[in-house]
């Protein structure tokens, strides 16, 4: 006989079915019960390419502080069919508790049983195992079933009948959870942070969209694909309200198109998208650089080549937001870590394209995307974005040059001169010419407006850790919160962490504390350092070890740590 | 006589002498100043190609883009200021060969714009090869033993895809070629104006004589409510029909896309309302 399990302060919980099965509604039930019943939450589902079968799988942490990240630890391990168990064997440890129908997993060993099939058939249907299944967690959990109570209701509002029965599988569930903690099958104890219960809880494509609406976004073209669509999705619940033009369009190409089209008749768009259609709007990205129109592109990482992994994760495709598009222009890459820096960056995105006249490109990813948590507040802005349209004079010329690089960008409609925006090489009024002297004149122009997206309009990079670091962990995108944990559990005096929520261009502040660390270590989730090449070819330094991991998979926290304690005791 | 303000002075015109696009070029302008619109509130969109280059020699705004993707542009143009006249013209290859597929779609969408597709069933730019409009058996450098696919038919796509306006036009033809433009400039919704012309330098076959040979207009009772009947009418080689095929009232894209609702303003004129985004964060507790 084990020991018996005890969870002080955190509970890793995984709960694993195939596909239609309804493990997203699981999620949304049991998360929002944790956040209603005072615990802190991280949720992140991994899912197949497909629509029924195979084996979808939630992991949902819940504590009395926060959590943002990844963990690998199972503590409560629910089946909900039989092939569940062997996808998730690499994760089960000896302490891990698996909860399963005793009828499929006669065979597992120290099997807390859970008969959901049968308690599922005295509800009704199979799929009240749901029900069930929330229930005995939240019972093992030691939680009021009043919070659980309320999520279902609010759910289920809009039928009777279902509410009713899923509120009967739940009370099913949490009977047989509540006898097992009293045989003392195990111990849970979390206290819960009242604080919580009034945060917001909301996944990554959700703060994208929100920091788009925040940074004046009001068109969207775009082609639904894997894992962007959420974003797309998200606006076009709200075009009402938010006054957004939104279209599927036929595809990428049309997409980005209509993005520019946009931009030059006064409005504020963005695309969203994946490798494969950025891959197809290369040359549309190429005409924002040589017409100089703002432009926002929302690239959603999965896995390449190819069709690749279309429903897991990598931070494979920064090469290819670098280097999309033929010819010489400016661009920025924004890659958000958290929530936060989501909403944030996906508004920045809007302000930098406009103020730069350029197209910024936001990468983020599948694990970004799917993944929820409670944050306090967004960064909402206290002002609108800044009204950069100018009144035309009849004179007008588009591409007028300055010292700045930027011409004051007229709309056609407002103003009383001509907007002449043309892809060949043109002159300062737009028109096609070859003489070389203008060549030159425009590309210098173009290139200049790089300073201010290195400069002033940049979003800055934050430092946690000691500033007195010997040894620099650097980050960008995604992997910001398991690389913080890892740090911070560590918690080596010698190691900072270096946050770039912009890649590209660097700033002289991130140059200065890359050139600076005595030890220089990046973290990526790709196979051949991007990032790490792109300091290289930046700063002149080669980092002095890579971290990487490709399996379509986010780093775990685990996995760092483990990987930094071997770093400091060498 | 009062002069034309759609004429832009002092253009260094790229076309070749005898070129069909200078008899188009003239017809656009003489249209639109007789259509008395506002040379302020008119965008022309183009592609990529010789009949790409005319938005550079009219005096309006103009969005001079990639190869092929002037319809999207455009729709988007048209969406974002609805109170502007948008024209997308390009020729053959440009708008039936790259942008095919924008060119279904930008019919399915009915954007309340104008569609002029230069048709001289050749690549003028690159030189003389095979445009989707080509007849069979027509041999260029890169087709020496002649075409051997079936000509695109533009005017049967668009009436299977039940297009509001779709016309073709011969430049030739002076008088009748402005009235069908002016026509499908006044239509509100999606119009298509096939507009055949001669490439005189890399088109021997389809040339001025050829064109007046082989065209006749539709017949005066022809009724371009009856989709059947302008479909037929379509699909007709020999001779080719130049006229008003069809024309359908339909709802047009943008009014019915659901930001422009409650609020009519053009986006220019827009600024997200804060108040009301923080109260949809809120929504997230």
């Amino acid at each position: 006989m084990r020991a018996q399990p005890t969870f002080n302060n955190e509970v890793s919980i995984v709960l694993c079915g195939e596909a239609g099965q309804g493990i997203q509604t699981i999620e949304t039930v049991l998360t929002g019960t944790l956040k209603a019943s005072g615990l802190h939450v991280f949720a992140t589902k991994e899912f197949m390419s497909r629509i029924r079968g195979g084996s979808n799988s939630t992991s949902i942490r819940a504590a009395t502080s926060p959590v943002r990240a990844y963990a690998e630890r199972i503590d409560l391990c629910v089946l909900l069919d039989r092939d569940a168990y062997p996808w998730l064997r690499p994760r089960i440890s000896p302490e891990t508790l698996v909860i399963g129908d005793p009828a499929v997993f006669a065979d597992v060993e120290g099997l807390l049983p859970l008969p959901l099939t049968e308690l599922a058939q005295q509800v009704g249907e199979k799929i009240y195992a749901n029900a069930i299944a929330c229930g005995f967690v939240t019972a093992l959990l030691g939680l009021e079933p009043t919070a659980l109570e309320a999520t279902l209701q609010q759910m289920f509002d809009s039928d009777r009948d279902v509410l009713a029965k899923n509120l009967r599988a739940a009370r099913l569930g949490r009977e047989r959870g509540e006898a097992a903690v009293s045989k003392k099958q195990l111990t849970c104890r979390i206290e819960a942070d009242a604080g919580v219960t009034g945060q917001l809880f909301l996944n990554g494509s959700q703060a994208v969209g929100l920091g788009a609406i925040a940074g004046g976004c009001n068109f969207i073209g775009s082609y639904p694909m894997s894992p962007s669509t959420g974003v797309l999705q998200f606006l076009a619940s709200y075009a009402e309200r938010f006054g957004i033009l939104v279209e599927q369009a036929e595809d990428e190409i049309s997409a980005i198109n209509m993005g520019l089209g946009s931009w030059y008749a006064g409005g504020r768009a963005m695309v969203s998208t994946s490798g494969g259609g950025f891959a197809l709007m290369g040359e549309g990205i190429s005409l924002a650089g040589g017409m100089e129109s703002p432009m926002v592109i929302h690239l959603a990482q999965r896995p390449g080549p190819a069709t690749g992994l279309p429903t897991r994760t990598e931070q494979g495709d920064l090469d290819l937001a670098l280097y999309a598009g033929h010819g010489e222009f400016p661009r920025a890459i924004l890659a958000p870590g958290t929530l936060e820096d989501a909403f944030d960056c996906a508004r920045q995105a809007f302000a930098m394209a406009d103020a730069s006249q350029s197209p910024v490109i936001l990468l983020t990813d599948q694990y970004l995307l799917d993944s929820s948590y409670n944050v306090p507040q967004l960064p909402i802005p206290a002002a609108p974005h800044e009204h950069r349209i100018v009144e035309t004079a009849a004179n007008y010329r588009r591409y007028a040059l300055t010292e700045s690089g930027l011409s004051p960008r007229g709309i056609p409609g407002y103003g009383r001169g001509l907007v002449c925006a043309d892809s060949d090489e043109h002159d300062q009024a737009g028109f096609i010419t070859e003489r070389s002297e203008v060549r030159v004149a425009m590309v210098d122009k173009r290139l200049k407006k790089l300073a201010l997206l290195r400069g002033e309009a940049a979003v800055p990079h934050r430092l946690f850790g000691p500033k007195n670091h010997r040894r620099l962990l650097v980050g960008w995108g995604s992997t910001r919160p398991a690389i913080e944990e890892a740090r911070a559990r560590v918690n080596d005096p010698e190691t900072a962490f270096l946050y770039c929520p912009q890649v590209y261009p660097l700033t002289a502040a991130v140059q200065q504390l890359l050139l600076r660390a005595q030890r220089l270590i990046v973290v990526e989730n790709n196979a051949t350092a991007q990032f790490a090449r792109l300091i290289q070819r930046e700063t002149g330094r080669l980092a002095d070890a890579d971290w990487l991991q490709y399996d379509g998979l986010p780093f775990s926290v685990e996995n760092l740590e483990t990987r930094l304690r071997q770093e400091v005791c060498s | 006589m009062t002069a034309n303000p759609f004429i832009r002075e002092g253009c260094d015109i790229a076309w070749c002498p005898g070129c069909g696009n200078f008899g188009i070029l003239k017809l656009m302008s003489e249209a639109l100043a007789e259509l008395k619109l506002d040379p302020q509130q008119t965008v022309m969109v183009s592609g990529i190609g010789q009949a790409a280059k005319i938005p550079q020699y009219l005096q309006t705004h103009f969005f001079n883009g990639l190869h092929g993707r002037a319809l999207p542009v455009a729709t988007a143009i048209k969406a974002s200021n609805p109170t502007l006249t948008v024209i997308a013209e390009s020729g053959d290859g440009d708008m039936y060969g790259e942008g095919g597929n924008h060119f279904i779609h930008c019919i399915r969408r009915n954007p309340d714009l104008t569609n002029i597709v230069h048709n001289n069933m050749v690549y003028g730019l690159t030189k003389g090869q095979a445009s989707p409009t080509s007849q069979r058996g027509f041999a260029t450098p890169l087709q020496p033993a002649g075409v051997i696919l079936e000509p695109f038919n533009p005017l049967g796509v668009a009436i299977s895809l039940d297009a509001s306006f779709v016309a073709r036009a011969f430049v030739g033809h002076k008088e009748q070629t402005r009235d069908i433009l002016q026509q499908a400039i006044r239509h509100r919704g999606y119009a298509l104006v096939d507009l055949l012309q001669p490439c005189v330098t890399f088109n021997k076959l389809n040339s001025y004589q050829w064109f007046e040979a082989n065209t006749r207009y539709l017949d005066p009772d022809h009724d371009p409510g009856d989709r059947s009947q302008a479909f037929t009418r379509a699909i007709e080689e020999d001779p080719l029909r130049l006229g008003v095929f069809y024309r359908k009232d339909k709802p047009v894209f943008e009014e019915q896309l659901d930001g422009f609702k409650t609020d009519k303003r053009p986006l220019y004129q827009r600024q997200v309302d804060l108040a009301e985004l923080g109260k949809l964060v809120g929504e997230f507790t």
